[in-house]
C-alpha cells in the first residue's frame, strides 16, 4: 500500500479531522465519520464503540503509545479492548508536539492525558442522563457503557456519540482516585505488539509513495568537511540511478530504488575540502581536555571551601576518570521521506522533535509553517539521535532539489560517521576524609564539549553536561563541582541520559572508592552519609528517603550481606537519582572478573522508584533496556577518531551487546502513589558504576576509563 | 539486468533486477514486503533475516542472483494469521520495544524451532547470538523461544 495524494489532499481542509496516514496503520481513515465523538483533537470515539487516541509523543520503543492511551482510557473508563492508537502529526488540532525525550513524557502529560479523559467521560454521562432523563450522578461509567444501576439501564458509548458530541466538554472535570485504577498501575502489553511481531509495523524507512525516489548521500567523512569538486559519469550509467546532485550535507545519488541508489554512489568520485578538523584525532582530543584541566572552569556547585578542607583532611583520595564519545546505533539507519511542492511540504519522519523541525524546514523551502506537516512515525529506535534535524533536512533538500517525493536513506556506516555523538568527558577527583573516615571534603573537576553552546540552544553552556555531577546527592560538608567546556569538531548530541550516562559512573565509582579507603561497607556508605531531610539541588528536590529506599531494596534482593558468590566473582552497589524525571533507581551488579581482563556480567537487580508505575511491565522492559544500553556502554562500545573521522562504520567494528551476554536482570519497583516519573534513561546510569565496583570487589582492580573492555578482550 | 522468478510466501514473482541486487532490496523495494528490515547491509546485525529453503539467511548479503528456485519465507508469510507459536509468544512476553530488529529475530528463531524444537539456552545464544537488539530486549526474546516450544519456565526473570 502506498500514501496517496488523494489521502494527502484529504488532509489540507481547514478543518481537519484526520491527516495522512503512512499507511497500514490499522483502523486509519481519512475522515471522521461524522456522528463520530471527538471531544478533543487526540481523541475520537465512533459509532461502533472504537475509542482511537493519537499519540502525541514519539515512539521509539520506550512505550508511550501504550502509557498515552492508558491515561485516557483510564478516566475514560473505557474498554481497553476496544482502544487503537495512531499517531499524531503537526497537525494544528494535536497542539505543538514539542520533544519526545529526557524521559519526560509520563512527568508532563499525564495529568493532561487524563483530563481528556475525563472530560469525555463527563460528556458521555450527561448524554445517558440526559436521553433517560435522570442525574448524571445516578449514572456510572464503565468499561465503554453509561450504567443506570437503579434501573439496570445501561447504554455503549458508541449509541452515545452523537448526542456527548453536542456537549461542551466540561473545564474542570473530576479526576479519578489512583485507587480505583482498573487500567493504569497494571502491566499491559504493547499496543503495537501485534503489527510489529506480524511485520505490519510500519517504519519511515517502510513509507513508498508513487513516484518516489530513494537517495543516498555521500558526505565528508572529516566532520566540517565540504564538496570541492565531484565526479557522476560511472553512477550515471548504473542501472536506476536517476540523477546527481549536490546538497546541503554532501553529494546525493537519486535512485528509482534503494539499491540504485547505494551502487551509485559505491560508483561516485568526490573530492573534498577536508577542512581543519582532518588533523583531529583521539589523542589530540584527549590531550586539549588535559590541558584544558588545568586551567579554571566553571563552579558548578559548592558548599563550604572544599580547597581549605582537603588539606586538612586525615586521609587524601585522588582519582582521574574518563568516557568516551558514543554512537546512538538505532537500529533503523537515519531516514526520512519528504515530498516538497511549490506550495506545501509533507515529511514522514522518525523524529523525536516535530517541533523544532518545523522552523527549520521553513527555512529550507521558503514555506510557512501552516503549509508544512510532519506526520511522525514509528522509529526504530531514538535514545536522543531523532531528536536531531539532519536526516529529515536530507529528505526535504532532496525532494526540493529533485522535484519528487524523496526517502533519504541512511546506510550503517553513514549512521555511524555522522552521528551528534554522546561527548567524552575528562574527569580529575580529589576527596578527604576525616579520622573516622568521613567523607570531609569533595572536589570533582571536569571538562568536556558543551551540547548546549554545539548545538545553539539558548541555554548555559553547562545545561547539558552536570547531572550526576553538580547534583551529587551525598551530605559532604566541604564540596566543589567545576566544569571546563573544551569543544572540539565531533558533533555532539543527546544520547539516552545525556550527562547521566557519564558523571554517575564517575561520582558512584569514586564514592566507591572513599568507601574502600574509610574501610566501610559501600552500602553503609552510602546511607550513613546521605542527608537527613529532602534537599534542593539546583531546579529539583532530592528526596533521601527514596535514595535510601530503592539502595536497600536493591541491596537486600541481592543478597548484599548474605549472598556467598564464588571465587573471582564480586558484588558492587550503585544509585542515581534521575530529578528531572522523577525517577530514582539502583542496582547491585553481580561480576565475574577474569584474570586476563575478561569481566562478566551474570546478574543485574534493579529496585526502581518512579512514583506510580502507570504500566509496571514496562518499567520493566525499560529497566532491562536500559541496563542492557548501558552495559554495552560499559564494556565495549567507544567512538574513536583519526585523521578527522570516525573509525568505526560497522557493528564489526563497533560491537552492540549480544544476547549471549546478556546478564539476568531481576527489577523491584517500589509501590507508590507519587506522582508518575519517567522510565527510559533512569535505568541506564547506576550500571556502569555498579559493574565497575563489582570489578573492584572481585579483584582489587579499579576501572577508571570506558568501556572497560579494550578491543582485544571485547569477544571474552 | 537479469529476470528472476522467486518463490516468496508461496506466491511465485518476476522481477528485474541487476544481479547483485540483494534479495532485502528485491523484497522491499520491488515486491514491497517491508517487514524484512534493512539494518546495516553488511550482514552484521540480522534485522534482514529471511528463510531461503527452510535455513535463515541474512538477505542483505544475498545477491538476488544466487537464490535460484529455493523457497524464501519472510515474516509476512511465517504463518498466514500472524499466530505463529513464536509471533503468539512474543506478543504474551511483551517483548519487542522499538520492534524494528523483531522481525529478523523472529524469523531466526523460527529456524532454530525448525530444527530444535526443544532448545536449550545454549542453542539459542548459538542461534540468536548475532542478532543486534539495541532496545536489549534480549531475555524477553529468550524466554519467548522458550515458551513457543512449549517448554515451561517462569516469566522473565
Amino acid at each position: 500500500m502506498s500514501t496517496t495524494r488523494r489521502d494527502f489532499l484529504k488532509t489540507t481542509g481547514a478543518l481537519t479531522l484526520a491527516f495522512a496516514l503512512p499507511v497500514r496503520l490499522k483502523g486509519a481513515t481519512a475522515q471522521a465519520p461524522e456522528s463520530a465523538f471527538q471531544p478533543s483533537g487526540m481523541l475520537r470515539i465512533d459509532p461502533d464503540g472504537s475509542v482511537t487516541i493519537w499519540a502525541t509523543r514519539t515512539e521509539m520503543g520506550q512505550g508511550v503509545r501504550t502509557s498515552m492511551a492508558m491515561a485516557i482510557a483510564e478516566e475514560l473508563e473505557a474498554d481497553w479492548s476496544r482502544v487503537k492508537i495512531l499517531q499524531a502529526s503537526t497537525a494544528p488540532r494535536f497542539g505543538d508536539l514539542g520533544v519526545t525525550g529526557g524521559s519526560q513524557t509520563t512527568l508532563s502529560t499525564t495529568m493532561a492525558l487524563r483530563k481528556v479523559g475525563a472530560q469525555a467521560r463527563e460528556m458521555l454521562l450527561q448524554a445517558a442522563a440526559d436521553t433517560w432523563g435522570v442525574a448524571t450522578s445516578e449514572c456510572l461509567a464503565r468499561d465503554g457503557r453509561i450504567q443506570h444501576p437503579s434501573t439496570k439501564r445501561s447504554l455503549a458509548y458508541g449509541d452515545l456519540v452523537a448526542r456527548a458530541g453536542k456537549l461542551s466538554p466540561p473545564p474542570e472535570p473530576p479526576l479519578k482516585a489512583p485507587k480505583d485504577f482498573r487500567i493504569l498501575g497494571k502491566d499491559a502489553r504493547r499496543l503495537d505488539g501485534p503489527d510489529i511481531v506480524t511485520g505490519r509495523a510500519q517504519f519511515a524507512t517502510d513509507i513508498h509513495i508513487p513516484g518516489m525516489l530513494v537517495a543516498s548521500i555521500e558526505r565528508c567523512p572529516v566532520f566540517g568537511g565540504k564538496v570541492k569538486s565531484f565526479d557522476a559519469s560511472a553512477t550515471l550509467k548504473v542501472p536506476g540511478v536517476k540523477q546527481v546532485l549536490e546538497v546541503p550535507s554532501g553529494v546525493a545519488v537519486f535512485g528509482e530504488d534503494t539499491w540504485a541508489a547505494f551502487s551509485g554512489r559505491e560508483a561516485l568520485k568526490v573530492q573534498w575540502d577536508e577542512g581543519p578538523a582532518a588533523k583531529m584525532d583521539s589523542a589530540s582530543i584527549r590531550k586539549q581536555y588535559e590541558e584544558r584541566l588545568k586551567t579554571p572552569g566553571k563552579v558548578v556547585r559548592q558548599v563550604g571551601d572544599a580547597a581549605q578542607a582537603l588539606p586538612k583532611a586525615a586521609k587524601r583520595i585522588k582519582a582521574t576518570y574518563d568516557a568516551p564519545f558514543l554512537a546512538h546505533a538505532t537500529m533503523e539507519p537515519m531516514v526520512a521521506v519528504a515530498d516538497v511542492k511549490p506550495d506545501r511540504c509533507m515529511i514522514w519522519a522518525p523524529t523525536q522533535a516535530p517541533g523544532w523541525i518545523l522552523p527549520l524546514v521553513e527555512k529550507l523551502t521558503g514555506l510557512k509553517a501552516d503549509h508544512i506537516e510532519v506526520q511522525v512515525t514509528l522509529a526504530g529506535g531514538g535514545f536522543g539521535r531523532r531528536a536531531m534535524a539532519d536526516f529529515i533536512l536530507d529528505a526535504v533538500a532532496c525532494s526540493k532539489a529533485v522535484g519528487a517525493p524523496v526517502k533519504a536513506q541512511w546506510t550503517r556506516p553513514d549512521d555511524f560517521q555522522h552521528d551528534g555523538y554522546r561527548p567524552a568527558t575528562l574527569h580529575e577527583l580529589e576527596a578527604g576524609l576525616d579520622t573516622q573516615g568521613r567523607p570531609v571534603a569533595w572536589a570533582h573537576r571536569f571538562v568536556g564539549p558543551s551540547i548546549a553552546a554545539s548545538n545553539h540552544f539558548p541555554w548555559p553552556p553547562e545545561a547539558v553536561e552536570l547531572s550526576g555531577a553538580a547534583d551529587l546527592p551525598y551530605d559532604i560538608p566541604n564540596l566543589h563541582v567545576e566544569w571546563g567546556q573544551s569543544d572540539t569538531p565531533v558533533p555532539i548530541w543527546f544520547w539516552r541520559a545525556v550527562p547521566a550516562s557519564f558523571n554517575p559512573f564517575v561520582t558512584e565509582s569514586f564514592l566507591d572508592e572513599l568507601a574502600h579507603a574509610a574501610g566501610k561497607d559501600p552500602l553503609a556508605f552510602r546511607l550513613a552519609h546521605l542527608p537527613k531531610a529532602p534537599q534542593k539541588l539546583g531546579q529539583h528536590t532530592f528526596d533521601p528517603a527514596r535514595y535510601r529506599a530503592v539502595l536497600e531494596l536493591a541491596a537486600a534482593k541481592a543478597g548484599w550481606h548474605t549472598r556467598k558468590l564464588p571465587k573471582g566473582w564480586g558484588h558492587g552497589i550503585a544509585a542515581h537519582a534521575y530529578l528531572e524525571c522523577g525517577t530514582y533507581v539502583a542496582q547491585v551488579a553481580e561480576v565475574e572478573a577474569k584474570a586476563g581482563g575478561g569481566i562478566r556480567v551474570h546478574r543485574m537487580v534493579c529496585a526502581v522508584d518512579c512514583g506510580m508505575a502507570l504500566n509496571p511491565g514496562n518499567v520493566k522492559a525499560q529497566m532491562e533496556g536500559g541496563i542492557a544500553f548501558g552495559l554495552s556502554a560499559a564494556l565495549h562500545d567507544e567512538i574513536t577518531l583519526k585523521d578527522g573521522r570516525v573509525t568505526a562504520s560497522s557493528f564489526a567494528e563497533h560491537p552492540i551487546l549480544l544476547l549471549p551476554s546478556m546478564p539476568k536482570v531481576e527489577v523491584h519497583i517500589v509501590p507508590s502513589e507519587l506522582p508518575p516519573g519517567g522510565v527510559g534513561e533512569p535505568g541506564l546510569p547506576p550500571l556502569a558504576p555498579a559493574v565497575v565496583n563489582a570489578v573492584f570487589a572481585a579483584t582489587g582492580k579499579r576501572l577508571r576509563s570506558l568501556p572497560l573492555l579494550p578491543p582485544a578482550l571485547r569477544k571474552a | 539486468m537479469a529476470e528472476y522468478t522467486l518463490s516468496v510466501n508461496g506466491q511465485s514473482y518476476t522481477v528485474e533486477a541487476s544481479p547483485d541486487m540483494p534479495l532485502l532490496w528485491v523484497l522491499r523495494d520491488r515486491i514491497k514486503l517491508t517487514g524484512t528490515k534493512f539494518g546495516c547491509g553488511q550482514g552484521l546485525c540480522g534485522a534482514c533475516t529471511v528463510h531461503l529453503g527452510g535455513e535463515a539467511v541474512r538477505s542483505c548479503v544475498t545477491p538476488v542472483s544466487d537464490v535460484g528456485t529455493k523457497r524464501i519465507t519472510t515474516i509476512e508469510g511465517l504463518d498466514p494469521h500472524g499466530t505463529h507459536p513464536l509471533q503468539k509468544a512474543w506478543i504474551e512476553v511483551d517483548v519487542a520495544q522499538c520492534g524494528y530488529c523483531q522481525t529478523g529475530q523472529i524469523m531466526t528463531a523460527a529456524a532454530l524451532l525448525a530444527k530444535h524444537p526443544k532448545p536449550t539456552d545454549r542453542d539459542i545464544d548459538q542461534a540468536m547470538g548475532e542478532n543486534v537488539c539495541r532496545c536489549g530486549t534480549y531475555l524477553r526474546i529468550r524466554e519467548a523461544i522458550h515458551r513457543a516450544a512449549g517448554q515451561r519456565k517462569e516469566v522473565a526473570p
